[in-house]
């Protein structure tokens, strides 16, 4: 019999911990300009990234962000035992036109926004069953290929709802791995590591897809909170921890409405998670000034701000453990169409503040 | 199937979103829509007066007006400039006849990359499309009531 590794009904506590060993984040302008537009790699001033079209640029910046959080690591692509990728377009085409190329043995992910979630969760299970040394995990989004994918073209004059959220142009990737990162070599790597601390899985509660019967594809904040509540709820109950056993919990891309009905929903199990909650959509942006409504979203928008803003205060010690918690809207244009309503996911991962030799 | 209870839960949660989401003030709203949609209207009248002292009978001045509105709603759209029009303005940039040029032009700019046939050829009446079926529709629909009252000798 196979010795379980299993923490509660939904979730996993590693034995060793999975260390991310590099983490690399590109994004366009609009995020550049944004609160956070000094935490991340690259900054492209060009929306099109050199391309052509939409769903080309979003590729680039995929395989752009991949390529330097390999690099960082002080790796090559064939170092990579395996790579987890998806994004928002229909049949994931940004990662398999985007990473392809690299040559690393493929899987591809549709977990909607939570998708740097379900990546991250995948790989750090590929490591700890002995599946390689090193494995990547690497997600995007694209304002204009997700308007198109599922809204209006973007000349289209329309007025978007408050509750509607912008997403983010961006791509993230993280290398992980099972030995610590090595110290920074000029030149050579920038691994995620300062002095003797290092950021490291430690658990992750998978996360179940909730539907509270919300159809409104423009209020992703209201379809996605309940899942999020399911999983931070679940993350604390399989661990047998309270909220204050960590620094920070973490979504993705909630944004103001979906903030606000999270909280409301823990506080009806009895939670108070409203001193250490963040968001990663309000977070990128200034919604007031950005013109971003309630928040950023996309699966760049949670990736990026982990791989530029949380993951390096994780390093640092500044947070001990953080419980990082991307959310998805499963939705489709022809679910939608159909009058279905908009399903909720979210993957909740444990990122611990780890001193090694 | 979800259960009455479950629905019941659903029709209280989709209460409370409504009830804690922010919504665009609709008086502004409405206000922005008359000042866009009016200007709009005031710029074809402007176009119906001058062609009309040039000399052309109402039918041909009506011609040149749908023509200019539509010109300029296009390169607007191609300049994108129509979408912050639209974003101020709402229903008052949407419904004259230089919305429904935009959501063409709009169209056409977003899929071209996609080929002639299947991107531009396919796709270019994707927000329009219901427009002009319906538009059809309820003219044919209401072409047979006129004929009918006629017949029976209500309308001359």
């Amino acid at each position: 019999m196979k010795k379980l590794i299993t923490a509660g009904s939904a979730s996993i506590a590693f034995p060793d911990p999975v260390f991310i060993k590099s983490a690399a984040s590109i994004v366009g302008s609009k995020e550049g300009e944004g609160p956070l537009g000094d935490v991340f790699d690259m900054i492209s001033e060009d929306p099109m990234f050199g391309c052509d079209t939409w769903e080309a640029a979003e590729s680039a910046i995929q395989k752009e962000a991949a390529s330097l959080a390999v690099g960082k690591a002080g790796l090559q692509p064939r170092d990579i035992r395996m790579l987890f990728a998806g994004d928002l377009l229909a049949q994931s085409m940004a990662s398999s036109f985007g990473v392809g190329e690299m040559g690393i043995p493929f899987y591809g992910l549709y977990g909607a926004c939570s998708t740097m979630g379900e990546a991250l969760s995948l790989g750090a299970m590929a490591i700890t069953a002995g599946g390689g040394e090193h494995v990547l995990c690497v997600t995007s989004s694209h304002f204009a290929s997700a308007e198109k994918e599922f809204r209006f073209p973007l000349g289209y004059a329309g007025q978007r709802p408050l509750s509607s959220t912008w997403t983010v142009t961006g791509g993230g990737a993280c290398v992980l791995g099972c030995t610590p990162p090595g110290p920074e070599i000029p030149g050579c790597s920038a691994p995620l590591r300062e002095g003797r601390g290092c950021a490291a899985i430690t658990g992750i509660t998978t996360g179940r897809i909730v539907d509270y019967g919300l159809k409104d594809s423009l209020n992703m904040g209201g379809c996605m909170a309940p899942a999020a509540c399911d999983t931070i709820y679940q993350n604390l109950t399989d661990f047998g921890r309270s909220p204050s056993d960590y620094d920070a919990v973490i979504t993705g891309d909630l944004g103001a409405v979906g903030k606000r009905i999270l909280l409301d929903l823990l506080a009806e199990k009895g939670l108070d998670i409203s001193g250490i909650h963040e968001d990663c959509g309000l977070l990128i942006f200034t919604n007031s000034t950005q013109d971003t409504h309630s928040g950023g979203s996309g699966c760049g928008c949670s990736a990026t701000v982990l791989a530029g803003y949380l993951l390096p205060k994780v390093v640092s010690g500044k947070w001990k453990r953080i419980l990082f918690v991307p959310t998805g809207a499963l939705l489709s244009k022809v679910s939608f169409n159909e009058g279905e309503s908009v399903p909720g996911i979210a993957h909740g991962v444990v990122i611990e503040h780890v001193e090694v030799q | 199937m979800a259960t009455e209870a479950q629905l019941e839960k659903q029709k209280q949660y989709e209460k409370y979103v409504k009830e804690i989401t922010p919504t665009h003030s609709l008086a502004l709203n409405m206000f922005r829509a008359f000042l866009v949609g009016g200007a709009f209207c005031t710029l074809g009248q402007v176009i119906l007066n001058f062609a009309g002292r040039q000399g052309l009978d109402k039918q041909a001045a009506g011609n040149w007006c749908s023509l200019i509105l539509i010109l300029l709603s296009v390169i607007l759209t191609g300049l994108n400039l129509y979408p912050k029009i639209g974003k101020f303005g709402g229903a008052g940039a949407l419904v004259p006849i230089t919305g429904f040029a935009n959501s063409v032009a709009a169209s056409a700019i977003e899929f071209r990359a996609e080929g002639q046939i299947f991107g531009i050829g396919c796709k270019i009446f994707t927000i329009a499309g219901p427009v002009i079926l319906y538009g059809i529709l309820s003219s044919w629909v209401l072409g047979l009531l006129y004929y009918i009252l006629k017949a029976v000798g209500v309308t001359g």
